[in-house]
C-alpha cells in the first residue's frame, strides 16, 4: 500500500529524483497560473464581463468577505496569501477525481510546508502591524509565566495543521482503494464525491485557521486603548 | 508463537484500538457541537451564517483528534518504523 505520493519516482537521473508530489504540485501551479493569466488577457468594466471573468471575481469578492468576516480587518493584505493557500490547496484537492492525478496534498511534505509558511507569516504579519517588540510582548501576555505554553502553542498547532490536511487527503485515497477491491464500482464513487466535499472543506478550513492565527498575530493591538475606534471602523466595512 | 508474529499481531491490534477510541471522543464531540450549532440556528436564523462558518471550523478542529489516531494506526499497519528493525534482528 503506497501511502504518500512521494513513493511514486517519475523520472531519476543521477542525483535528483522527481516525485509525483513535485510533478503534480508543479501542475496544479501551472493550471491556477495559466488560468488566471489567460482570463486576465481580456479583462473588460464592460457591463456584461465574460463568464470566466466572473467566476474570478466571485472567487475574488468571496474571498475577501470571509477574510474580512473572520479577521474584523480590511482583507486587503491577507488576500495573495491567504487566497493562494486556499485555491492551492482546493485545486489540488478537486482535482483528485481526475484518474491518474495523486493530490499532492496527501503528502505530508506538502502540507508541512504549508505549514511552515502559516508558521513564519503570523510573527511576519505580527511585527509589521505592531513593531518587534510588540510583537515578541504577546508571547508574554497574561503574565511571563505562559511564555513556554505560547510557543509549544505555537508549534503544535503548526503540527496540527500539517497533519490534518494530511490525514484528511490521505484517509480519502486509502479508502478508495480499499473499497475498491471490497465493493468495486458503486461504493468508490459515493466516497469520491464526499472526498470532494471534504476536500474543499478542508481547504477552507486551512485557510480560516491561516487567518485566525495571523488576526490573533495582528489584533492584540487593537484591543487596547482605541479597541473602540476599530471596532467602528470594521463594523462599517461590514 | 515466535516474536516477530507477536509483534506484528500486537501492531495490529493496537492500530485497531487506536482508530476504535480514537473516533469515539470526537464522535461524542462532533455530535455535541452540530446539536448545539442547530439548537441555536433554530433560535437564531439569522445568524446562521457565522453559525455554520464556525460550526465547520469546529468540527474540523474536533475531527483532527480523530484524524491523528487514523494516521497512527495507519502508520502502524503500512509503514511500522520497529518493523524493519524487527525483521534484521530475526534475521541475524
Amino acid at each position: 500500500m503506497r501511502m504518500t505520493p512521494d513513493e511514486f519516482v517519475i523520472a531519476e537521473w543521477d542525483t535528483v529524483r522527481l516525485n509525483a508530489t513535485v510533478v503534480y504540485t508543479w501542475l496544479v501551479m501551472a493550471v491556477l497560473v495559466g488560468t488566471a493569466r489567460i482570463i486576465t488577457l481580456r479583462l473588460t468594466e464592460a457591463e456584461k464581463p465574460s463568464r470566466w471573468q466572473n467566476l474570478l471575481e466571485v472567487l475574488v469578492t468571496g474571498m475577501r468577505d470571509q477574510i474580512r468576516q473572520v479577521s474584523q480587518q480590511e482583507p486587503g493584505r491577507y488576500l495573495p496569501f491567504i487566497g493562494t493557500l486556499f485555491l492551492f490547496i482546493a485545486t489540488s484537492n478537486v482535482l483528485a477525481v481526475v484518474p491518474g492525478f495523486m493530490p499532492p496534498t496527501g503528502s505530508i511534505s506538502t502540507t508541512a510546508a504549508l505549514a511552515l509558511c502559516v508558521l513564519i507569516a503570523v510573527p511576519l504579519y505580527g511585527i509589521v502591524d505592531q513593531g518587534v517588540l510588540g510583537y515578541l510582548r504577546t508571547y508574554v501576555q497574561p503574565t511571563f509565566l505562559m511564555l513556554p505554553f505560547n510557543i509549544l502553542g505555537e508549534i503544535s498547532r503548526t503540527v496540527a495543521l500539517a497533519v490534518r490536511l494530511y490525514g484528511n487527503v490521505m484517509s480519502g485515497t486509502i479508502l478508495a482503494a480499499l473499497l475498491i477491491s471490497i465493493i468495486p464500482f458503486f461504493l468508490p464513487v459515493l466516497m469520491q464525491l464526499l472526498g470532494l466535499l471534504t476536500g474543499l472543506i478542508q481547504a477552507y478550513i486551512f485557510a480560516v485557521l491561516a487567518m485566525v492565527y495571523i488576526a490573533a498575530a495582528t489584533r492584540a493591538r487593537a484591543r487596547e486603548p482605541d479597541a473602540t475606534a476599530g471596532a467602528a471602523d470594521s463594523s462599517v466595512h461590514q | 508463537m515466535d516474536n516477530v508474529g507477536l509483534i506484528g499481531a500486537v501492531s495490529i491490534l493496537t492500530a485497531g484500538l487506536t482508530i476504535a477510541i480514537g473516533s469515539l471522543g470526537p464522535a461524542f464531540g462532533e455530535a455535541r457541537t452540530a446539536a448545539q450549532a442547530l439548537a441555536s440556528i433554530a433560535q437564531q436564523p439569522d445568524e446562521s451564517n457565522t453559525i455554520t462558518r464556525t460550526l465547520f471550523v469546529s468540527l474540523a478542529m474536533i475531527e483532527s483528534t480523530a484524524i491523528y489516531c487514523f494516521v497512527v494506526s495507519m502508520i502502524l499497519i503500512f509503514t511500522n518504523p520497529i518493523w524493519d528493525r524487527v525483521l534484521a534482528m530475526a534475521a541475524r
